[in-house]
Parts: structure tokens; sequence; C-alpha cells
């Protein structure tokens, strides 16, 4: 898998990935949800990442046949070819695609069923341990050692209450 | 006993038309590529990471781990003909798994199209009871692992058309009725339109032989698992309903010819020395039948479900303990028949039938 990209607007981790051919080049672009809202990526049909990137053809759409993941590098042809994704990251990376598609297939496309809890919440507290101590490197680094001691104390008291469940 | 009665099955609860009921929940690692995408390394890691996480899950304690590269082809032969794995694992690129416990019915697939296949596999036709199970077993495995899911669509799959749930319930079913009656495609299509689908003995792709389907559902995403399970109950209760109604009509109208078949059956079986799995199966079917009917007592019904499983290409592999080819296996077929069914009971006569031919 490719490692998380960041925002190429904002730095913040980039949930967003684009692929638009234009002329005969190739760009990509990262974008984080809000950044992505502020720049009216709501229908990949309806903006152009020329606009984006500040380039010449600010006229043209996102072909939706030039998508690929940014997280496993599958691409739209690929998706033809197999019928199957490359990775679980390809169903944001596809929406557009799959979304029509998935209307078609299932009697609705909403999920109703179980819920790994779970699961979920050991990936919810993983993230944000990761936040945390990214915060705190950057509040060491700038000297605000105030912010850092908050950071470090909420960071030992996730760690504190993750070791008692599992004793 | 009359020839109501006899269809209905003199067991009272039981079910005689489905064989079995399986359910399968396809699951997802957060943070891999799917096992078709993966490149071999990435495959390896997710074996070990799955091998060694499932080793922790107390439901899979008695079960055992393989890695289908280290079996040989007639034992992935003989797991795939036991329902334990698919086709599809069998011939899967390298780091692939499987974590099998035959004894509760339940196999864990790893690095099939998705990275996880968990199925439970239980005689009769107890959807819920199953679901039960195997929704434990699955919440077990999550405990040790972190699933790919999205709120919006579910567990997120290779395929999108398991997305959702990731789950597919399915019964097998024996219809020889409406197979001599000629009504199976117009069944298929009903069981179609009602959103589920048929396929043959071994799934996608495979014949109907013996005369007997898998109905599962097709959808996944849109309903939880016990609206799905619900409404594939309701096609199976259909699907039996019609299955006893043309056994009746075949009885009333041609039940002459069908114990003639089923007569036939039995002295082919009892006595016959070169059997081919196509024909077995067709023997073994009016045999069930005739149990379904009360002509031979019920415990025999588990008895012919054993051997149609053992009588599959690869189980006859194994119990020749060396290459063999089709003539031998034929023959050996025959052999396991001839031991199996020389104690067999005289068929029981059926009244309903005697006043039907006259």
């Amino acid at each position: 898998m490719a490692e998380s990209h960041k925002c190429q607007i904002c730095g913040k981790p980039a949930t967003v990935h684009l692929t638009q051919i234009i002329g005969n080049k190739i760009h990509k672009i990262d974008l984080c949800e809000e950044c992505a809202k502020a720049k009216g990526i709501t229908d990949p049909e309806g903006f152009s990442m020329g606009e984006i990137l500040g380039g010449e053809e600010s006229h043209s759409h996102v072909p939706v046949e030039s998508v690929v993941c940014a997280s496993c590098g599958f691409t739209t042809k690929d998706f033809k070819k197999l019928g199957l994704f490359g990775c679980p990251d390809c169903y944001e990376s596809f929406a557009p695609i799959i979304m029509p598609m998935l209307r078609t297939m299932h009697r609705d496309v909403t999920h109703r069923g179980k819920i790994p809890t779970r699961s979920l919440a050991r990936m919810s507290v993983r993230t944000k341990v990761a936040s945390l101590e990214a915060q705190l490197a950057d509040a060491v680094r700038e000297e605000r050692f105030e912010e850092a001691a908050r950071f470090r104390d909420e960071l030992s008291s996730i760690r504190n209450s993750l070791k008692t469940k599992t004793e | 006993m009359n020839a109501g009665e006899a269809i209905l099955g003199a067991e009272g609860q039981s079910c005689p038309v489905v064989i079995s009921t399986r359910i399968r929940l396809a699951r997802n690692l957060a943070g891999h590529s799917f096992p078709g995408w993966a490149d071999e390394d990435e495959r390896g890691r997710i074996l070990d990471e799955c091998v060694a996480a499932l080793g922790g899950v107390n439901h899979l304690a008695d079960a055992s781990a393989l890695r289908i590269d280290d079996l040989s082809e007639t034992e992935r032969l003989v797991l795939v003909e036991s329902h334990l794995i698919s086709r599809e694992l069998m011939s899967s690129k390298g780091n692939s798994g499987a974590i099998i416990d035959t004894r509760a019915g339940c196999s864990v697939m790893i690095n099939e199209e998705d990275h996880l296949r968990i199925q439970m596999v239980q005689p009769g036709m107890d959807l819920a009871a199953l679901w039960k199970r195997i929704d434990e077993l699955d919440t077990a495995i999550e405990g040790e692992l972190d699933y790919a899911f999205s709120k919006e669509l579910g567990y997120l799959t290779a395929c999108p058309t398991n997305l959702g749930t990731g789950m597919r319930a399915s019964a097998m079913m024996h219809l020889p009725g409406l197979v001599l009656a000629g009504h199976m495609e117009q069944v298929i299509r009903m069981v179609n339109q009602l959103g589920m689908a048929v396929r043959g003995h071994f799934g996608e792709g495979s014949e109907a032989t013996g005369s007997i389907f898998q109905i599962s559902n097709q959808q996944t995403l849109g309903e939880d698992e016990a609206t799905i399970i619900k409404r594939l109950g309701n096609v199976l209760s259909s699907v039996i309903e019609q299955e006893h109604n043309a056994r009746f009509k075949l009885l009333e109208e041609k039940g002459d010819k069908l114990l003639d078949k089923i007569g036939r059956a039995r002295g082919i079986l009892q006595n016959g020395h070169l059997l081919s799995s196509d024909e077995a199966m067709d023997l073994l079917s009016y045999a069930r039948l005739a149990v379904d009917m009360g002509m031979l007592p019920a415990g025999w019904r588990s008895r012919i479900d054993c051997l149609i499983v053992r009588t599959q290409p690869g189980h006859m592999l194994r119990e020749a303990g060396r290459e063999i080819g089709p003539a031998e296996r034929d023959a050996l077929r025959a052999k396991i028949m001839r031991e199996e069914f020389a104690q067999i009971p005289a068929l029981i006569h059926i009244s309903g039938v005697a006043n039907a031919n006259t």
C-alpha cells in the first residue's frame, strides 16, 4: 500500500485523491475533505482539476476513466478488466463509478447490518494516539511546553486505559 | 404409512428437502490491498497476520491451520468436495490458507477473493441459529483483527457484490420432485425474481448433479443480516412447498414409474460394479427420496448424505491411496456402494401409491 498522502493545500491527511489527464499529462492531487469541499469537489464530474492545480486547461472535466486509487494504484481499467477492487480505499477513489452500479446491484446503498464496534473503537484510539503524538512533537519543537504537557498527559491516560483493558 | 405422510417426512420437525445450510462472511483487513491485487510479499504478511490472530480465537481452538501450498491436489480436492474450501482457494496463488474445524462445520479461508472468508455449515434449515454461531465467531475474530469497514457501505470487499453485510447465506436443497416434473426452470426464475440465486451442487458454475441445488441471497447491502436470512427463509419455504407438491403429483400421476426408478436405484447401489460419479449421484438422489417418502428408515438419510460426499472424485483418490484412472475410480465407487448398501432393508410399501396406480 502506498503511504498516506497529505493535503496539497493545507497539509492535513488527505482523504480525496484525484487523477486527471489534461492533454497528455497526468495530474494527481491529494486533498483533505475540507479543502476538497472548499474547492467544490463534491461531484468529480462537475469540477476541473486544472482549476485546482492552477493549470492551463481550466475548463476540462475529470474523466472517470482516468481514476487511480492513491492507496494501491488500482485504475478504472483494472476494475473493468477484473470486476474487483484493489483495496478498501478504492471504494472512495472510485465512488463516482461504483455508486450507480451499487444502486442496481443491491436493495439499497446504505449499510444496515452488523457494525464491528471493537475493531472500529481500536482503530479510532490508534488514530487519536497518532494525532496526539504528532501534536506533541510539534509543540515540543515549537517550545509550546504547556500544550506539550497537556498532550503528553492525554496520551498517557489513553495508554493507561488500554493497559487496564488488556490486563 | 400413506403417501401423504411419507412425503412430508416421518421425522416431524425435520426437513428432508434441505440437506444443509451455510453462511459465509467476507471480511478484509484495513490497510492492506485485497488478495487479488496484493503482491506475494503482502499476501504473505496478510496470511501470517491472520493465522496468528485466528490462533488466539477461542472458538477456533480445535481447528487446524493449513497452507494451501502444502496440500496435495487430492487433499485440496477433498476439502472442496467437503465444502470446506472453495474451488477459487484451491487454485489460488501462493500464500493462501484455511483454518478448519471439521467437527464444528467451520472454516476460515485466508487470501481467497477476500482476506477472510468465514463460513459455517450445519445440517437442516435453522439459519437463525447458524447466524448466531457465526456472528459470535466473527465478533471474536474482530477482537483480534482490524476490519476494513465503512459506515455507509459496511464491510468493504474485493467484489462490490459482497459489500455491506458481506454475508452469503445458502441452503443445499435436494429437489428431485421439481427436476423430474420439469419445473426447475420455472422455480429458478421465481427464486431469481425474489432476489435469490440458484446454483449447482458446488456453487457458481457447477452442475446440479443428483438434483442438488444451492439457493442463496444475491444482495448483501441495504438490509441487515436478520432480514436477509428471513427473506431467504421465506423463499426456501416456498421452494420446499413446491417440491412437496411436485412429489405428490408425481406419485399420483406417475407413481409406478417413480417407484420403479427408486427400486432400480436400490438394486444398482447394492449390486453394481461400475458407477460413474454422475450416475452415483442420481442413484443416491433416488435413495434419499425413498427415505423422505418413508420407504427406508430415516437414519439412512445422513448415511446417504455422507456417501454423496464420499464418492466424489477427490474422496475416491484418497480412499484408493494412490493415483487411479476413471475406470478404477468407478469400480471403487461401486464397491463402496455395495458395502454400504449390503444391509439396506427392503423398501416399505406405500399404500397411497397403490391406490393411485389402480
